[in-house]
């Protein structure tokens, strides 16, 4: 709030830019220098990463949202690894968006998705941290009046090495925030790391085991009043008519708010109250142009898209349909996989109050800038009368980079001037208007030589863009290149690690009415699927063994070739399974990194699929925290395994047809694999670890399914197949 | 006006029979600790134990509960945050999120209490509450932990 006044023409740019930076991916360039003065800080900050307190605490700033993913503990890390400061002393706080608009973006980009939290901010917090710790050893040596090179800093503590005087950096703060900022700032080696790269336990763990984590849902001010809301369940309809007296006549209730001409919010005392008086509204909708379609209609689209004259090519090389025609053999399957709910744990909520100059929004998000954009533009204010404050977040997984709830508090608030307003959607709200993973389809066609080689393959994905979907103008010539994460012609994002001397994959671009987003994994998911059981049964096809068939033609991608051979090592592949079980392969190159597991199931006589272990390795150049990453490992096996067995969102009549967890069902610790990880960094180059391995979790699988049963399961989830013996 | 015996101390409540017990804690007593998941006795992040017994509170009104059935919460689980269970998480950093953790934490606790040596395959029949961002292999070495049945590393699965 403090900031406000301080707001100049460029901060305004910068928060036009924030509004599309969401939708448009662009980065605005963060400010040059750190050393914007903190407008009536308390403490002096050394920096705006680094607050140090005169009892030596180190308050690090993390502009990024932690949501379980351990981002808060691994970037604190990375300043601290740099500031040379006492671990046990460091605490960490989130500035604010509105903070962040005022102070020229100062910490940089708040946006939490596609494992970018580490990667893309490791450098500039790595030198907010040195920089820091440069002005408090600058400091230490004035006041000594000695050449800094002969001062060392170690543990918060600055010490003149001849003379064997010490400073704490608590004693050293203010003066040290007084100095101007170097701006030659050299980064240690990560080899000569001793805090980053290491297993540190999480900054934030005890919270979270006796309740006094807060969450957004969680969120009470004084007078504050619960909302909760009801959008039309067919996507495109709108409200018709509903009673607004029953709803009033109801315990607690306040107030009946329309949300634009699609939803309806109860606000009561209590959530309870405010849910259960939606029932009473009888609304009655208008379900517009979308109300026939179904999950055959859409399934029906995709389908002729497999063979549509024309499509957006992502990767090429040689001459696919020429070397088709002439090839020896070969081999032609089509797979699907379906739309997905992320599910957060947490539903969807935020908490706002407006008045006719000020709007103040409280919410689990992974991306504060735009929710700050989203709030002013619900507000009919500008970003400079807004504020965000980023609560942690109940889950994240991609849908809180999307903005609704946030504009559905604020418009509900905006009709109780200086009220405090928390909407909750119930889990019902959640599962119906999510934004949803894609659904895609593929028809994958294999010509192989003679000699078994694969001398060509086609690969055509027909379906949903998430770009088309939530922001057209980033197409690029009406392509999506992000439909091929992990498909793509080199580049450090997603490499395909396949030498194939004739490749062709395109998409047919083949958009449903139903909203998509990112969800964990994004389009990596399908395409892992999609490529990695096929390379299976084109190796079955050759007479070739799985491994050695990836193998041969990994030859000039020796980082996909070494997480394969780690999986394939410590799997045992080649050698026995236990009794009873079977083993599948998949690797692929996501968010950076290089992947692979090795899957290990059985397969009842009745169908019933065991996945028993699941070993998994991961390259991700750079390893920050070793055990959140094998935590992240482990997790994206639940996530990935989830789908893979049971997720399915399904369309009838224009509207999702799941609406809670018994018709959604969820991997429960019962079904959880072993994970076994092997966390690999190669160095050079930074990976994310969110989310790539999830894409192998379901192809792994797939492929020890296929050698348990000699049955391949090309459409997902698969409990829809029919694997009895 | 309702009573209940909450964390050892009987409390007036105001709120409609049909109320959950869930948003009785979290919106009339603000312990908001139980969380919200499902509001079906699905997801289990709203564990509470009632009488010892692990329990929904999302599905259980109001009326159904009696002054005389003790109800505790994650805020009562224990007085300075050292149940077995709440330091073998520490120790294993179980939690993501976090947001199932506190029903993470009773069901187990209920287990425990029934069964203080609980075999894997008890745990993993016994414990079905959901988690979405997949600690479940932390879970369950946390329980063998507090147990001190562990002997495997997180992550395996017989």
């Amino acid at each position: 709030m403090n900031a406000i006044a301080k707001l100049s023409r460029r901060g305004f740019l910068s928060v036009s830019a924030v509004a599309g930076a969401f939708t448009l991916g662009i980065r605005a360039p963060m400010a040059q220098g750190q050393n914007i003065a903190a407008a009536g800080a308390a403490t002096p900050e050394v920096n705006a990463w680094v607050v140090i307190k005169p009892d030596d605490t180190v308050v690090i700033r993390i502009a990024r949202s932690e949501m379980g993913q351990g981002t808060l503990t691994g970037l604190a890390q990375l300043v601290a690894e740099e500031l040379d400061c006492d671990w046990a002393k460091v605490t960490t706080e989130y500035p604010t968006p509105g903070q962040n608009l005022a102070r020229s973006r100062v910490w940089g980009d708040f946006s939490t998705g596609g494992s970018r939290g580490i990667r893309e901010s490791n450098e500039y917090v790595r030198k907010g941290g040195a920089a820091a710790r440069m002005m408090l050893v600058q400091a230490a040596a004035t006041g000594w009046n000695v050449p800094v090179s002969e001062c060392k800093a170690a543990a918060s503590v600055v010490t003149h090495q001849p003379s064997g005087r010490t400073m704490r950096y608590g004693q050293l703060a203010e003066a040290a925030a007084k100095l101007t900022p170097p701006t030659d700032i050299p980064l240690r080696n990560p080899a000569e790391w001793h805090l980053a790269g290491k297993p540190v336990p999480r900054l934030d763990t005890i919270a979270k085991t006796n309740g006094s984590q807060v969450y957004g849902i969680d969120l009470t001010m004084p007078g504050m009043l619960n909302a909760s809301i009801r959008d039309c369940p067919v996507f495109g309809g709108k409200v018709k008519s509903f009673d607004a007296a029953a709803a009033l006549a109801r315990p607690g209730v306040r107030k009946v708010v329309q949300v634009g001409d699609s939803a309806l919010a109860v606000v009561a005392e209590t959530w309870w109250q405010a849910n259960s008086a939606l029932d009473a509204l009888s609304i009655v909708w208008d379900e517009g142009p979308n109300a026939s379609l179904s999950s055959e209609t859409i399934a029906a689209m995709l389908t002729e898209g497999l063979g549509a004259a024309e499509a957006f090519i992502g990767n090429k090389a040689g001459d696919a349909r020429a070397a088709l025609g002439r090839a020896a053999k070969t081999v032609e399957a089509v797979y699907n996989f379906p739309f997905q709910n992320h599910a957060t744990m947490e539903p969807m909520n935020a908490t706002a109050i407006w008045k006719a100059d000020r709007c103040e929004v409280w919410c689990p998000t992974q991306n504060g800038e735009a929710s700050l954009a989203a709030c002013a533009e619900a507000a009919g204010l500008r970003p400079q009368q807004c504020e965000v404050h980023k609560v942690h977040l109940g889950g994240g997984f991609g849908r809180r980079g999307w903005q609704d709830y946030v504009r559905q508090a604020v418009a509900i608030a905006k009709e109780m001037p200086g009220t405090p307003v928390k909407l909750v959607w119930s889990r019902e709200e959640d599962m119906l208007h999510g934004r949803y993973h894609p659904i895609t389809a593929c028809k994958l066609t294999a010509g192989l030589d003679a000699e078994g080689r694969l001398e060509a393959l086609h690969m055509r994905i027909s379906g949903q863009s998430i770009i088309a979907g939530i922001a057209p103008q980033m197409l690029q010539g009406g392509v999506d290149s992000r439909v091929f994460q992990g498909l793509a012609q080199g580049g450090a994002e997603g490499a395909f690690g396949y030498g194939i001397p004739n490749l062709l994959i395109d998409h047919a671009m083949r958009n449903t009415h139903v909203p998509p987003g990112f969800w964990r994994g994004v389009n990596v998911n399908q395409n892992a699927v999609y490529l990695e059981c096929f390379i299976d049964e084109v190796a079955l096809a050759a007479g070739k063994d799985p491994l050695e068939f990836r193998r041969a033609m990994l030859r000039g991608a020796p980082k996909h070739l070494a997480v394969l051979n780690a999986v394939a090592e410590k799997g045992g592949w080649g050698t026995p399974a236990p009794a009873g079980r079977h083993r599948g392969l998949a690797a692929i190159m996501g968010y950076g990194s290089y992947v692979a597991a090795c899957a290990e199931v059985s397969v009842a006589a009745d169908g019933e699929v065991t996945v028993h272990r699941i070993v998994a390795a991961t390259d991700p150049g750079h390893a920050v925290n070793p055990q959140q990453i094998a935590a992240q490992i482990e997790g994206s096996f639940a996530y990935g395994l989830t789908a893979a067995l049971h997720g399915e969102i399904t369309i009838k009549g224009g509207r999702v047809e799941q609406e809670n967890f018994d018709t959604y069902p969820m991997m429960r610790l019962a079904e959880m694999p072993a994970v076994e990880s092997i966390v690999m960094p190669s160095g050079g180059f930074w990976g994310g670890v969110g989310e790539p391995t999830i894409a192998v979790a379901a192809p792994a699988v797939l492929n020890a399914v296929f050698a348990a049963t000699g049955k391949r399961v090309r459409s997902l989830p698969l409990k829809a197949a029919d694997l009895k013996t | 006006m309702a009573k209940l015996n909450v964390n050892g101390r009987v409390v007036e409540v105001q709120a409609e029979d049909d109320t959950p017990l869930l948003w009785v804690i979290r919106e009339q007593l603000g312990m908001t600790g139980t969380k919200y998941g499902c509001g079906v006795a699905q997801c289990g992040a709203c564990t509470v134990h009632l009488d010892g017994v692990a329990t929904r509170s999302c599905a259980l009104p109001l009326s159904a509960v009696t002054e005389a059935q003790k109800i505790v919460t994650i805020e009562g689980l224990s007085p300075n945050n050292d149940h077995p269970l709440q330091k073998a998480w520490v120790a294993l950093d179980v939690p993501q999120c976090g947001y199932c953790q506190s029903g993470m934490l009773m069901a187990a606790a209920a287990l425990l209490a029934e069964n203080p040596k609980p075999s894997e395959a008890d745990i993993r029949g016994t414990v079905t509450n959901i988690c979405r961002c997949g600690t479940y292999n932390r879970v369950l070495a946390g329980i063998q932990q507090a147990a001190g049945t562990n002997a495997t590393s997180p992550g395996a699965r017989g």
